[in-house]
């Protein structure tokens, strides 16, 4: 393995405390992104990838969050090490690290104009003076495809549509010249020929600039058709983890196989009977002591349940998977 | 058409008034729908897909009277029922249901499961006495894969799938022949969202429902879909079954739309074509010239801003609106 990797998170353990139980969202993961990847993190809705990301920059809510253990070597240095308040975790955020919402609504001040938000993140962080800010904002709102830049800096976020203002929230990410992009379901508010322009916007980034992107996604064709190595993620553990050809050509996780079989695909005959995942998500408060996939996994043994988590191993190369039935055997 | 039609829908238009100053005069028009035919035979699902905006929610609620038309007309089971007034409407909505989007705000917080799924059955006056009643919600409940001991929770009690379960519950409640599905599955994980749609198929084979499936996501609609109309800023572009779509698609906006649907298959992926649209979808108040999707097309020549190009039949089964093919 190399020797230092862009990002390095070492057994990352994040718990939230509601209403008297203690919820694990995050539970000892561990995983890295190297310069000028495109890394994709998938799972479904509360498996923990978001609150993993947050977590990273310390942008958890404390109380009631807790990052109770783990590492996040960013460039060599533990960003955990830093306080949640401070000066050194603030230059990261949005300053080396550019964070991508999914709300682009939500997260854009509704009663500034566009022109003063990207401003202000480059006076805080780049340190340039308002003039040369504004030429440069100019330059990032023209980059990201709107027409009239000149004009549209001074508009507000509502006279924007949703992709519009999806690609600001980018060009505000990238404004910084970011090591790293993450981007947490960047386009799952947005229509489909959207989704693939900015899609298409942050790839040219990451070859433009040699930026790594690290894509939050619950859509399993946006990792295949985008990222180099995935991620997945269940109940608040990475349960497989392996290039795309790995992943989707061979998939060793019952979740996994799962998911594949549960979506419909655009190139499929017709008649194919869809293969749901049996059941619901566990409840994070109330987690068993064996694999948490167990109650809805096509290959589960009786064994499973007498013996905790299986702890991800190696198939080959950088393909590992959290699970002891072996696929080969059939 | 033949005997076999349950829907057809003939040059529908519906237009929003926009209205100014105080005597409300009308400035413009929200062209929601303009002009759009087609028709659905019993037992069929007819998808209906395209990006926010482009109308296909107004289609299916034109077809439920929720609005009424501004022209057109809407043949169910041989009847015009575009003008029908109110009292008229009320009893044919027992026969066409709908199926809505977000499983969450769609089901009142207050009401129990049970009585939520159980409306319909007082409201139209489907059962005679209680155990009448107490019967046909077990059974509604079980046609849907919910525990009937479940009744007496509240929604937020349900997870995504299973409310969503509940408002199928109380689409069948009252025995409809067909029923509108409102992007019923896009609010769902993927996991949850392979057993609705599973759900959704059986009971139509069960029950011979027939379905207009609107929804954005192309994937999920050639699924379910027998035949798959495509719209766009209110007009259907292309219409054809659903093999035809991914073999042959000849609209340069169908094309451009399956372009950007990924496929989970990276292998595949590094041969595919990507088409990138241009720009953002033009206000439905002030629609290009001509064809309304020239100005983002790769194929477009100055007379694509002169005329507007109809729904043209090419095949059996086929009809696409654009000059260029």
């Amino acid at each position: 393995m190399a020797a230092s990797h862009l990002l390095e998170v070492k057994n990352l353990t994040t718990e939230f405390r509601i209403g008297g139980s203690v919820i694990r969202a995050v539970d000892g993961i561990s995983y890295y992104i190297d310069d000028g990847e495109i890394v994709g993190l998938v799972g479904e809705s509360g498996c923990g990838k978001s609150a993993s990301q947050l977590s990273v920059l310390q942008l958890i809510p404390m109380p009631p969050g807790n990052i109770v253990s783990g590492e996040a070597i960013f460039q060599g240095i533990d960003l955990l090490d830093f306080d949640p308040d401070g000066e050194q975790i603030r230059a990261v955020r949005g300053g080396k690290i550019g964070l991508i919402f999914q709300e682009p609504m939500t997260s854009l001040n509704p009663v500034l104009t566009i022109g003063r938000q990207i401003i202000e993140t480059l006076v805080l962080h780049l340190h340039m003076d308002r003039q040369s800010a504004r030429k440069r904002a100019v330059e990032l709102i023209d980059l990201m495809g709107i027409p009239d830049a000149k004009q549209r800096i001074d508009n507000y976020p509502h006279q924007f549509s949703g992709g519009m203002r999806q690609r600001i929230m980018i060009a505000m990410a990238v404004s910084c010249n970011p090591n790293l992009l993450i981007a947490d379901e960047p386009t799952t508010a947005l229509d489909v020929t959207t989704q693939a322009q900015i899609l298409e916007i942050l790839r040219n980034m990451v070859k433009a600039f040699n930026t790594s992107l690290l894509i939050v996604t619950h859509n399993l064709g946006v990792v295949a058709r985008y990222a180099q190595r995935i991620y997945v993620m269940y109940a608040g553990r990475i349960v497989e983890s392996g290039t795309v050809k790995d992943i989707f050509d061979n998939p060793c996780h019952p979740y996994t196989l799962g998911l594949l079989k549960s979506v419909p695909r655009l190139d499929e005959p017709k008649g194919r009977k869809l293969v749901p995942i049996v059941g619901l998500p566990p409840n994070l408060g109330n987690m068993p002591g064996y694999c948490a996939f167990w109650p809805r996994c096509s290959k589960r043994s009786p064994a499973c349940k007498k013996k905790p988590w299986p702890e991800l191993r190696l198939i080959s190369g950088q393909h590992y998977t959290a699970c002891d039935y072996d696929f080969d055997k059939k | 058409m033949s005997d076999n039609t349950l829907l057809e829908v003939k040059n529908l238009k519906m237009y929003f008034p926009v209205t100014k100053g105080l005597l409300r005069k009308t400035v413009a028009n929200v062209q929601a729908v303009d002009d759009v035919t087609f028709s659905i035979s019993k037992g069929e699902t007819l998808g209906l897909v395209g990006e926010s905006g482009c109308g296909k929610t107004t289609v299916g609620r034109c077809i439920l009277r929720l609005y009424r038309p501004t022209a057109g007309r809407v043949i169910f089971e041989g009847q015009d029922i575009s003008l029908w007034p109110k009292d008229k409407i009320r009893p044919l909505r027992r026969k066409i249901q709908l199926i809505f989007q977000d499983p969450y705000s769609s089901l009142n917080p207050r009401q129990s499961a049970g009585d939520i799924v159980g409306e319909p059955l007082t409201v139209h006056k489907l059962v005679k006495n209680n155990r009448e009643y107490r019967e046909r919600l077990g059974e509604l409940f079980r046609m849907v894969g919910l525990d009937p001991g479940m009744q007496d929770r509240v929604p937020h009690e349900f997870s995504g799938g299973q409310r969503q379960r509940i408002g199928i519950a109380r689409a069948l409640a009252s025995n409809p022949s067909f029923i509108v599905c409102d992007e019923p599955v896009s609010a769902l994980d993927v996991s949850i969202q392979a057993q609705v749609i599973n759900l959704l198929q059986e009971l139509q084979e069960e029950l011979k429902l027939t379905y207009l499936f609107v929804a954005h996501d192309l994937s999920v609609v050639r699924h379910i879909s027998d035949r798959v109309a495509v719209m766009y800023l209110g007009r259907i572009v292309e219409i054809t079954d659903w093999e035809t779509l991914y073999e042959n698609p000849l609209h340069p906006y169908t094309k451009a739309l399956l372009s950007a649907v990924p496929i989970p298959d990276p292998s595949l992926e590094e041969k595919r074509e990507q088409i990138i649209l241009r720009g953002d979808v033009p206000s439905p108040m002030n629609p290009p010239h001509g064809c309304y999707f020239h100005p983002r097309c790769r194929l477009a020549t100055p007379e694509c801003s002169r005329v507007k190009p109809p729904l043209r039949q090419i095949a059996d089964n086929h009809a696409v609106a654009c000059i260029r093919v």
